[in-house]
């Protein structure tokens, strides 16, 4: 089975002051799959996500995203990217079908294209009665389901999402998972940070992440093997305990 | 939102043109006569017959009317001395001697050119009579009156004067603050990021985010001039469109500093004190409330980097004496020149990364 590298990344660090926030992780990503990036809080996960999105010079190493450089090509990586940050960042202020125009508009969408995406991605999210609401006035379920809609209007080779479900209810979690098979399936890959483990169980490959470093990076099914362990949970406190 | 932009600064240009005059009156006025002739005493009927003066009392010695001005019933003594009206005839030369109380040095300021004003339409007027006494020496024609040019003058109303620089301030402080609060707050939204992860360009951001302030600048311009032109009967006696001209680069200075100070700032607080710490610098520098010539050197040097200063120059040349492009257009290149320099800073230190 020949495996397309769409993340290649080489000691990648990041030092703030004194601090390092992320500390020379290797690791690659395949085109289709969907990555669970998994560790503590403050384990060092969005800093390196934000390295790898361009939008945080890294201090040493070398990412590759889509085939461009982090470093140097940033503009072409962004094109090639959907991010949906830890913390939600549509505008509060807009309408859902404002926050849509907008960010379509920022990708270039034509005016056609946009209409069309609004319709389907309403429709999906059967938000039909909603889209003329503000956006801040929505539950967090909805935000979440559509800031990651959002993210996939441009059809980006790899989408980032940084704790897409925190704080979502389980009904909901589990639509959002759907959603992201869904376009898994049409070879998107997925790279996604979460605290859940039973979503850990969902990903094709996890990394688990300590202190800055990486300290573990396979299936499910291997890593559980290798702990010798029943579920993602307890690979996740093995790993973390032997911190303290 | 949009209301409070536009009803508070409207609301401020009417209170504030109205409370913030120079216009002292009732001064508490008295005199010390040693001279006791006509011309003394027309001299004093001038003062009496002024609307800002308020005769107090005659004193008989200098010592008593310096004593009643340091229990605080008199702002200003006059003393005429002995021989003045014979020295104006004989020598045209003399010497008056007045003094003010300066406990507030700026109302003394004031207090003492529309003493000295009246006093040199007095002389005038003593040259005219004179003129009679001594026909060969004066070439001066009679009816020469000089028709001093101050803008404390009593043809020149106060409002006048401070409606349009008013208007200014507001106009700068209102683009100032909402634009660099503006990026910042995006910043605290998290939605800058999420720009920051698409391929908009730096400019097309800083353009997008800018122009609404640009446009909002023009409106307020707008409505504060109606307002002064329909309220308080300010003239306009230069070209409107010169205003207009001059406004427009002018807020992409006061812009370019919002968008600085933004790109410095990580909270929305720390942006507002930023703004407010130039705001008031640049407002007590602008020669709006108190005139740059009367600042010490120094502080006359560092007014000719605030750009308020230039706004304020402008508007009230072209609007109360009618000054065209030629007259304005040395401020109004510094003006172009902080506009490149400041946005170019903008611009290269907004980070699309960091
Ligand atoms: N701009 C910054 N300056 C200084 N330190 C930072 C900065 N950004 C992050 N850090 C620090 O780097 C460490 C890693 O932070 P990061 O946000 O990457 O963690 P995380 O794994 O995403 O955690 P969480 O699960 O809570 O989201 C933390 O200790 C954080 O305080
Ligand atoms: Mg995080």
């Amino acid at each position: 089975m020949t495996k397309e590298k769409i993340i290649a990344v080489q000691n990648l660090s990041k030092q703030f002051g004194n601090f390092i926030a992320v500390n020379s992780i290797s690791f690659e990503v395949y085109k289709g799959e969907i990555f669970g990036f998994l560790g503590a809080n403050g384990a060092g996960k969005t800093t390196a996500m934000k390295m790898l999105i361009g939008i945080s010079k890294p201090t040493s190493g070398e990412a590759l995203v889509a085939g461009f450089d982090v470093k140097t090509n940033t503009e072409m990586v962004k094109r090639s990217i959907g991010y949906m940050s830890q913390k939600f960042s549509m505008y509060d202020d807009l309408t859902i079908k404002e926050n849509i125009t907008f960010f379509g508009g920022i990708y270039g969408l034509s005016r056609n294209q946009i209409k069309e995406k609004t319709e389907k991605l309403v429709s999906q999210l059967e938000l039909e009665d909603a889209v003329d609401k503000l956006v801040g006035s929505l539950p967090l379920g909805w935000k979440q389901k559509l800031s990651f809609s959002v993210a996939l209007l441009h059809e980006p080779k790899i989408v980032f999402l940084d704790e897409p479900t925190g704080g979502v209810d389980p009904i909901t979690r589990r639509q959002f998972w759907e959603m992201i098979y869904a376009e898994a399936d049409k070879g998107t890959t997925i790279f996604v940070t979460t605290h859940y483990m039973d979503e850990a169980e969902y990903c094709d490959r996890v990394s688990i992440m300590v202190e800055g470093s990486i300290e573990a990076l396979d299936t499910p099914k291997n890593l559980k093997k290798k702990y010798n362990v029943a579920s993602m949970n307890d690979v996740f406190l093995k790993l973390a305990r032997n911190v303290e | 939102m949009l209301p409070i932009i536009f009803v508070l600064p409207m609301v401020q240009l009417l209170i504030l043109s109205n409370a913030a005059s120079f216009e002292i009156k009732n001064i508490k006025f008295s005199y010390v006569d040693n001279d006791h002739s006509a011309a003394s005493r027309e001299l004093i009927s001038k003062f009496e017959a002024s609307q800002y003066f308020n005769i107090i009392e005659s004193f008989s010695s200098k010592k008593e009317a310096d004593f009643q001005m340091q229990t605080g019933k008199v702002d200003a003594i006059l003393e005429i001395p002995n021989h003045f009206e014979r020295d104006l005839i004989t020598e045209n030369f003399t010497n008056l001697s007045v003094s003010i109380n300066a406990i507030d040095g700026a109302a003394a300021g004031v207090e003492s050119v529309y003493i000295s004003q009246i006093i040199n339409g007095f002389n005038q007027k003593i040259q005219t009579q004179l003129y009679q006494y001594n026909e060969a020496s004066y070439i001066q024609p009679l009816n020469i009156v000089t028709i001093p040019s101050f803008w404390y003058n009593n043809t020149l109303n106060y409002k006048t004067f401070m409606v349009p620089g008013i208007l200014v301030l507001l106009v700068t402080m209102l683009t100032l603050f909402l634009s660099s609060m503006n990026i910042v707050r995006e910043k605290e939204m998290g939605t800058l990021e999420q720009i920051n992860v698409t391929p908009i360009q730096k400019y097309q951001f800083i353009i997008g985010k800018l122009f609404p302030f640009w446009v909002l600048g023009l409106v307020i311009l707008t409505v504060g001039l109606i307002i002064a032109i329909a309220v308080f009967s300010v003239p306009v006696l230069g070209n409107i469109g010169l205003i207009y001209f001059f406004t427009s680069v002018y807020l992409l200075v006061i812009l370019g500093i919002g968008l600085i100070i933004s790109n410095h700032s990580d909270t929305q607080q720390q942006a507002m004190f930023i703004a407010w710490f130039f705001s008031v610098i640049f407002i007590l520098m602008s020669g709006l409330f108190t005139p740059i010539e009367s600042m010490p050197q120094w502080a006359q040097n560092v007014t000719f980097l605030n750009p308020i200063r230039y706004f304020v120059e402008i508007i009230r040349m072209v609007m109360l004496k009618g000054a065209n492009f030629s007259d304005i257009s040395r401020p109004f290149f510094i003006v172009v020149f902080y506009a490149f320099a400041l946005n170019w800073i903008a611009v290269w230190s907004y980070r699309k990364v960091n």
